[in-house]
C-alpha cells in the first residue's frame, strides 16, 4: 500500500479504481509556413469552431451544473472575441509562423499580463487565457476532446484540472478527485463541493502510468490518498464510508420537515452567515431564515468606508435570496482587534472591553447613519430585522431608537420606499442579561450571543488555549443568565433567540426547548443536525 | 465629445461577465469609447484591456465617447452601467 497526503477540499470517502487523466503533450514548434494567407484562414476557422464548442458547452453546463459554473464558458467565448488577443496571433502568422505557434504566443503573452496583476480574481483569469489557447490549438492539431473512457465510475487523478475540463467531465463516471496541484478555491474544489464528491488537492504524488486502474481510497476526512490498501485498512474505510452515506441520507430526509418535538413543541432553526454568498448555503440547508447576518465583511479588507449604495446592494441581495424569510442583520461589530486602519482606531490594551461596535456607532454617528439608511432602504425588499451588538444599558437603546426614527424620516422625505424592520439587541454582556427585564420593554426581540456572553461572564478569553479546561460552555452562571433573559423576554412579550455557537450544541437542545427559547441560529452546516435533535425529543 | 462619471456598485466590480457585456454594448456604436479608472484607461471594445483595469466595487470610472453616434451611445451606456454595474 502506498499512502499520500493532500489538502481535503471536500469530505467523504471514495473507493474505486484510479483513472489517470493525462493530457496529450501538445507540440508547439516555431516552424514557418509558406502560405500565410491560408494559415490565417486556418486560424480564423479554428477560432470560430472554438467559439461554437464553447456555446454548446455553456448550454450543456447550464442544464447540468447551473448558471454559476456554466458562466465560465461564456467568459471564454468572449475572450476569444478580444481584438488584442486575435491581432497578436494574426501578427505572428503575418511574420510567417504557423498558427499553433501564433496562438501559443498570444496565449502566453496575455496569461502573463493577468498573472502579474495584484488582484486575485484577475490572476485567476490567466488560467482562462491558457485554457482558450489550448482549445484553439487542439482544434488546429485536430486532437479529440478529452473524455473518460471507462464503463464504471472511477477516481479521477490528474496533475491539475482546468475550468473547462472540470465542467465537461461526465459526473456519473466520477467517484472523487485527486490533483497534484490546486488550492481550496480552485475549480476542482468548487466542482467537488457542488457535486458532493470527496476531493484532495496538492497531493504529494508523482503521477505515472502504473497508477492507472489500481484500487484506491480517497479519504476527504483524513486528507489521505491510498493506493492498493491492505485488507484491514480497506475494511475500515468501507465502514467509515457507509456511515458517512447513512448520515447524509438521514440529514437529507430532514429537509422540508418541521422543527418540532414528538409532543408538538416548536422552535425556529435559522442560519448564521457572514457574507452574501452564504445565504445560498443557508437556503440549501433548509434554514427557516437568517438569525445573524454579520455585516463586518462590508468593512473589512478595504481602505475606505463602504458607501450607503454598496451596503444597500448587499443587504438587498440577501433579503431577496431569502424570499420573504426573516433576515436579522447585525450592525457593525468591529473593534481595535480587527484590521481596519481607515477607521482610525487607537490601539487598545483590551479590545474586547474597548471602543467597539455600538460604542463606535453612537460616537461617530455618520458611520451608523450610513448603515441604517442602507438597511432601511433594503427593508423594502424582504423581511428585515436589525440587531445591535454590545448593548449594556437602556440609554444606549433609547439613543439608537432616536437615530433610527430620524433616519426613517429623512429617507421618507427623500422619497425612498422605506420598509419596516423589527429592532432587537444582542444579549452578550452580563449587564444586558441582568437588566434584561428593563431592556425587553425597549425592543422587539433579543438574540443571545453566547460566545461573548460566556467570555465576559466567566472572565475567560476564548482564544486562550491554557484556559480551555476552565472555559465551561455549560457553566451554571451562563445557563442562569440565559434562563433569566428568556424569562424576561417572554414577560415583556418579545421573542428571544440564540445566535452563538451554543445554539448548535445538541446536548442543550432539550433544555432550550424547556425554558422556551424561540429560535436557534446556527452555522448552515448544523441546521439539519439541530432539526434532527429537536425531532428526536419526546 | 460626451462623457460621464459612474461609481461601480457591483460587489465583484468589473469582472469578466459584465465586462464582456460592456464590450458587446460598446461594439454597437461607431464612436470611440474609453473607460478610465485609477489613472489607467482602456478602450471599451477590448475585453482583456478592460479587465486589466482591475475595477472594483466603489471605484469611480469616467466613460468618454467620441464619434458620430456619441449622443445615442452616451445614453445607452449610462443605462447599461446603471443596470449592470
Amino acid at each position: 500500500m502506498d499512502r499520500y497526503t493532500g489538502k481535503s477540499v471536500m469530505r467523504g470517502i471514495a473507493i474505486g479504481r484510479v483513472y489517470l487523466y493525462q493530457k496529450v503533450e501538445i507540440q508547439v514548434t516555431d516552424e514557418k509556413v509558406s502560405d500565410v494567407a491560408s494559415e490565417k484562414e486556418r486560424l480564423t476557422a479554428a477560432v470560430e469552431r472554438a467559439k461554437a464548442q464553447l456555446t454548446r458547452l455553456y448550454d450543456e453546463a447550464l442544464q447540468n451544473v447551473g448558471e454559476d459554473h456554466a458562466a465560465i464558458f461564456d467568459v471564454h467565448r468572449m475572450l476569444l472575441e478580444d481584438e488584442d488577443y486575435l491581432e497578436t496571433a494574426a501578427g505572428e502568422i503575418k511574420n510567417g509562423y504557423n498558427a499553433v505557434y501564433a496562438v501559443d504566443q498570444a496565449g502566453t503573452q496575455f496569461a502573463e499580463l493577468f498573472a502579474a496583476m495584484d488582484d486575485e480574481y484577475m490572476r485567476g483569469r490567466a488560467a482562462d487565457i491558457r485554457d482558450i489557447s489550448q482549445r484553439v490549438i487542439r482544434i488546429l492539431l485536430d486532437l479529440p476532446e478529452e473524455e473518460i473512457n471507462s464503463e464504471e465510475p472511477v477516481v479521477l487523478v490528474a496533475e491539475d484540472l482546468t475550468p473547462s475540463e472540470t465542467v465537461k467531465l461526465d459526473k456519473k463516471k466520477i467517484l472523487g478527485f485527486v490533483t497534484v496541484k490546486g488550492s481550496a478555491n480552485s475549480h476542482t474544489a468548487i466542482l467537488a463541493r457542488s457535486m458532493n464528491l470527496p476531493a484532495l488537492v496538492n497531493v504529494n504524488i508523482d503521477l505515472s502510468d502504473a497508477l492507472h486502474g489500481k484500487t484506491c481510497v480517497v479519504d476527504g476526512f483524513e486528507g489521505e490518498f491510498l493506493i492498493e490498501p491492505e485488507e484491514e485498512i480497506l475494511s475500515e474505510k468501507v465502514v467509515r464510508k457507509n456511515q458517512w452515506v447513512a448520515d447524509l441520507e438521514a440529514l437529507e430526509k430532514l429537509k422540508g420537515q418541521d422543527n418540532v418535538t414528538k409532543s408538538g413543541k416548536r422552535i425556529d432553526v435559522f442560519a448564521n452567515i457572514g457574507n452574501v454568498a452564504d445565504a445560498d448555503m443557508a437556503c440549501a440547508a433548509d434554514a427557516g431564515g437568517i438569525g445573524l447576518f454579520r455585516s463586518e465583511f462590508l468593512y473589512l479588507g478595504r481602505t475606505t468606508f463602504p458607501s450607503e449604495e454598496e451596503q444597500y446592494t448587499s443587504y438587498k441581495a440577501v433579503l431577496e435570496k431569502m424570499e420573504g424569510k426573516k433576515v436579522v442583520i447585525r450592525t457593525l461589530d468591529i473593534g481595535a482587534d480587527k484590521k481596519v486602519d481607515y477607521f482610525g482606531l487607537e490601539p487598545e490594551e483590551n479590545p474586547a472591553l474597548g471602543y467597539r461596535a455600538i460604542r463606535i456607532c453612537l460616537d461617530r454617528e455618520e458611520i451608523f447613519i450610513t448603515q441604517l439608511r442602507a438597511l432601511y432602504r433594503a427593508a423594502a425588499h424582504g423581511t428585515l430585522a436589525i440587531m445591535f451588538p454590545m448593548i449594556i444599558s437602556v440609554d444606549e437603546v433609547k439613543r439608537i431608537r432616536q437615530i433610527v426614527e430620524m433616519v426613517k424620516e429623512e429617507l421618507a422625505k427623500e422619497g425612498y420606499p422605506v420598509g419596516e424592520a423589527e429592532i432587537g439587541i444582542m444579549i452578550e454582556t452580563p449587564a444586558a442579561a441582568v437588566i434584561s427585564d428593563k431592556l425587553a420593554k425597549e425592543v422587539d426581540f433579543f438574540s443571545i450571543g453566547t460566545n461573548d456572553l460566556t467570555q465576559y461572564t466567566l472572565a475567560v478569553d476564548r482564544q486562550n488555549q491554557k484556559l480551555e479546561g476552565i472555559c465551561d460552555t455549560h457553566h451554571e452562571a451562563l445557563l442562569r443568565l440565559i434562563e433569566l433573559t428568556v424569562k424576561n423576554a417572554h414577560e415583556a412579550g418579545i421573542w428571544v433567540g440564540i445566535c452563538g455557537e451554543l445554539g448548535a450544541d445538541t446536548e442543550l437542545t432539550e433544555w432550550f426547548l424547556k425554558i422556551g427559547v424561540d429560535e436557534l441560529s446556527v452555522a448552515s452546516s448544523a441546521v439539519l443536525k439541530v432539526r434532527g435533535a429537536v425531532r428526536a425529543l419526546p | 465629445m460626451r462623457d460621464f462619471t459612474y461609481v461601480i456598485k457591483d460587489p465583484v466590480g468589473l469582472h469578466a461577465r459584465p465586462a464582456g457585456l460592456l464590450v458587446k454594448k460598446a461594439g454597437e456604436f461607431t464612436s470611440r469609447i474609453t473607460i478610465e479608472s485609477g489613472g489607467k484607461s482602456a478602450e471599451a471594445k477590448k475585453l482583456i484591456m478592460l479587465m486589466g483595469l482591475g475595477i472594483k466595487q466603489g471605484a469611480e470610472v469616467v466613460c468618454r465617447i467620441e464619434g458620430e453616434d456619441e449622443d445615442v451611445a452616451h445614453d445607452a451606456l449610462v443605462k447599461f452601467f446603471e443596470e449592470n454595474l
